[in-house]
């Protein structure tokens, strides 16, 4: 066992954490309370290699491993998660599908192009009626001789209103299917943005599919291939999610550690008092436990072991630290957490937001207990029974 | 023992409920998304008497005790937190320290307005410096001659931004601190020399006011001291337990609106081709929200008859907040999470009650500082002084 980062993951973190420091966490307010990213932001992010993260040399992205990748997500986070979320929505869950999935010719046409921000990727998998159980998708693909035919309305829609690019899941002839659907094709139309509660400079939106028309080219995998497609992305961004719970958690705990040594109650910082370090030494120590689970899963994906149980362990009990850390982070500062002035209060709302994106928290427990009891050879299902 | 409410608090529940459902909740969401304080529904709730609830018929008020206060603070807190915020922060600390400790001819010219709902009353208590710490005021007033004159700046105050009268904790005698040197003083808000300083953008109760305010040379007259001069602190500890019980009161009716949009939502929802209701994971949630609302529900009025019949309560005042405040978290937890994404948008009620309920956790008197009361006064019984 060894759990020290290499010499190149340290240098990439500092890095990274630099940038959030610097160039995101000055303007993290403004960004939240103007509900957008700006486009210079996004254009630092590219010019960083960000959103071409993980992808290969060969399509000019900047190749880095896995586990560096989550430590741009969690560093990202610190600063502004809804940042880190719209960056891992386009690695993680579109390009990485690509890669993994696409032919040549795909690959040669998007990947260049979504490492070098001139397409934005979105991943477009709910559907009204399509949350917890991901794929009962009423999204129609026909296929009309050389070319499919998708009708249907999208929820959620990650990124929707910057992108380029869709990664659009439909229910197909042979199963589910994945298609890679650009922006200005007719019939695509890109509507309502969620006004959430949280990440809300990440985008949200409905999309709808009306007679739109695309060459068979476009699909991504064979023919029903799409529920596979769905799950490695749902897979890939439930760790994603988990390293911006973790960046949420540990720079909460920052802001609150310092702020308990400066405010002075009763004659003394309020660090001095025993409560407020019970509270200080939770949030370390469930910061510390998530920070060893995600970088683990992180480097399980990297020697290319199956990681979806341990996707599903990661994203869950991530959502609960980031909640948990978050809420007695702000009950530290008091009133002061309570001011959207102050960034505990947009940590906290944020925070909230990861226990339901992503497939909620009880769906990541149900996928870890069918885990756990197939091994003793019981077999569960997500229905009553 | 008898836990019926009486004839006239069921009509008087009935009463505020038909108000409520249809004078307040169609604005509910519009108060928080445009910042609005409801001026307009306090004139109203002032105008049925409701504002007056628990104070005596002589000073205008409804003479329906405490438990009739908590009737009404659940039944706002179901429809509005905001209108709950605003309603508690003039009734149960900003006019109740008149209540509690005005004279007779204060009660007269501040109470009896303030009951009709002719002006609105905010609690001068918070300080940059002195948070928890209330006793640690700095605010400063110096007698001079029939009158005091008051210094300083307190911040966070509800209702501040708009208040026609502030009760205010001022420090007389600086040697003797909480223990003779702080005195409660009646402020109208347009003497001169006070002014409204700022007002903070907030995660949650965004249709109240919570402001700043700066006294700069205010000149009161010694008839508005409220209560002896050197006990202010005493009277404002006092105000503040009333204020805790009915601040659980109103966790209770936010608890209880939670629980129905939860069951709704859980019979309404399909997913996996069931509705949630047939989910344990759900029905753990409800069972869980259901058991602990009612657990509240018999604390809140236990202590509301303990108030009315003139039995001590400051402990359990503590816990109704303490209890009432992470109950309606835990609640609102877990309405998010059955509702999902509709949970976390703004276009539905449940967003909004998350950010609003978090303050409950905070203000008057944060949870930290309802556990030390508790404590204290259980120590208390041993033999063993705690300081906080």
């Amino acid at each position: 066992m060894d759990f020290a980062l290499s010499e190149e993951q340290r240098m990439f973190r500092d890095m990274f954490r630099n940038f959030a420091a610097k160039e995101v966490a000055p303007r993290a307010e403004e960004i939240d309370h103007a509900e957008t990213l700006p486009k210079e932001m996004l254009r630092k992010a590219v010019d960083q290699g960000f959103l071409g993260a993980t992808i290969p040399e060969d399509y000019y992205g900047a190749a880095l491993d896995n586990l560096s990748y989550i430590l741009l997500l969690e560093n990202l986070a610190t600063a502004c998660a809804s940042m880190a979320v719209t960056v891992a929505a386009h690695v993680g869950q579109v390009a990485m599908s690509i890669l993994d999935f696409g032919t040549d010719a795909q690959k040669e046409e998007w990947l260049p192009a979504l490492a070098g921000g001139e397409a934005v990727g979105a991943f477009a998998l709910s559907e009204p009626e399509a949350g917890s159980d991901m794929l009962a998708l009423e999204t129609r693909a026909r296929y009309e001789r050389d070319e499919i035919v998708l009708d249907g309305i999208k929820s959620w829609v990650t990124n929707g209103e910057l992108a380029g690019l869709f990664l659009v899941f439909a229910q197909g002839p042979q199963g589910i299917d994945a298609y890679l659907i650009p922006r200005d094709t007719p019939g695509l139309t890109v509507g309502y943005r969620e006004p959430t509660l949280g990440l809300r400079s990440a985008y949200f939106n409905t999309v709808y599919l009306e007679g739109c028309r695309i060459p068979q080219s476009y699909r991504l995998g064979g023919p029903g291939e799409g529920a596979a497609i769905a799950a490695r992305a749902v897979d890939r961004m439930a760790v994603a999610l988990a390293a911006v719970g973790l960046g949420l958690a540990e720079s909460s705990l920052d802001v609150a550690a310092q702020y308990s040594t400066e405010r002075v109650q009763f004659g003394v910082p309020i660090g001095k008092k025993q409560a407020m370090q019970n509270y200080i030494a939770d949030a370390y120590i469930e910061t510390e436990a998530l920070r060893y689970l995600v970088y683990r899963t992180a480097w399980l994906i990297d020697q290319g072991e199956d990681f979806s149980v341990d996707a599903s362990v990661t994203k869950a009990f991530g959502a609960r630290v980031a909640r948990s850390v978050t809420n007695r982070m702000l009950q530290v500062l008091g009133g002061y957490g309570f001011m959207e002035d102050y960034p505990m209060a947009r940590k906290y709302r944020d925070a909230r937001v990861l226990g339901i994106i992503g497939g909620p928290t009880e769906i990541h427990i149900f996928r870890v207990a069918r885990h756990i009891l197939a091994q003793k050879d019981l077999e569960i299902v997500p229905w009553h029974q | 023992m008898d836990f019926t409410f009486s004839p006239e608090h069921q009509a008087l529940r009935r009463m505020i409920r038909e108000f409520a459902e249809t004078e307040i909740a169609p604005v509910a969401a519009e108060l928080d998304r445009e910042h609005k304080v409801p001026f307009e529904i306090m004139r109203k709730l002032g105008e049925i008497g409701l504002l007056g609830v628990c104070f005596p018929q002589e000073y205008g008020g409804m003479g329906a005790g405490e438990t009739g206060y908590c009737i009404l603070m659940e039944e706002l807190g179901r429809v509005c937190a905001n209108t709950a915020v605003n309603v508690g922060a003039h009734i149960g600390i900003g006019a109740m320290c008149i209540h509690l400790d005005g004279t007779p001819e204060q009660k007269r010219k501040y109470l009896t307005p303030l009951a009709r709902g002719e002006k609105i009353a905010a609690f001068g208590l918070t300080e940059s410096n002195a948070g928890s710490d209330a006793a640690n005021v700095r605010t400063r007033a110096v007698r001079q001659g029939d009158s005091w004159v008051l210094n300083g700046s307190k911040v966070y105050i509800t209702n501040g931004g708009y208040a026609d009268i502030v009760t205010v904790l001022a420090v007389t005698d600086p040697a003797l601190g909480a223990r003779g040197g702080i005195t409660a003083f009646i402020v109208e808000t347009d003497s001169p020399g006070f002014k409204v300083a700022r007002e903070e953008d907030k995660m949650g109760i965004r249709g109240s006011s919570t402001a700043e305010l700066v006294f700069e040379e205010v000149r009161v007259p010694h008839e508005n001291v409220l209560g002896k001069v050197g006990e202010g602190f005493v009277t404002f500890m006092k105000s503040l337990d009333m204020g805790r019980l009915t601040l659980g009161a109103a966790c209770l009716g936010g608890a209880q609106q939670l629980l129905e949009q939860c069951v709704y939502w859980a019979k309404t929802r399909r997913q996996f081709g069931e509705a949630l209701a047939h989910k344990q994971a759900v029905q753990w949630m409800i069972a869980n929200m259901a058991t602990e609302m009612e657990a509240l529900r018999s604390l809140v009025y236990r202590v509301a008859w303990l108030v009315d019949t003139g039995q001590p309560f400051t402990q359990l005042a503590a816990m109704c907040k303490l209890y009432g405040s992470e109950v309606l978290s835990r609640a609102v937890d877990m309405a998010v999470q059955i509702h999902g994404g509709l949970g976390l948008s703004r276009d539905f009620p449940i967003e909004r009650t998350f950010r609003d309920a978090r303050i409950n956790e905070i203000f008057e008197g944060t949870n930290e500082i309802q556990r030390i009361v508790i404590a204290s006064n259980i120590f208390r019984e041993f033999g063993v002084r705690i300081r906080p």
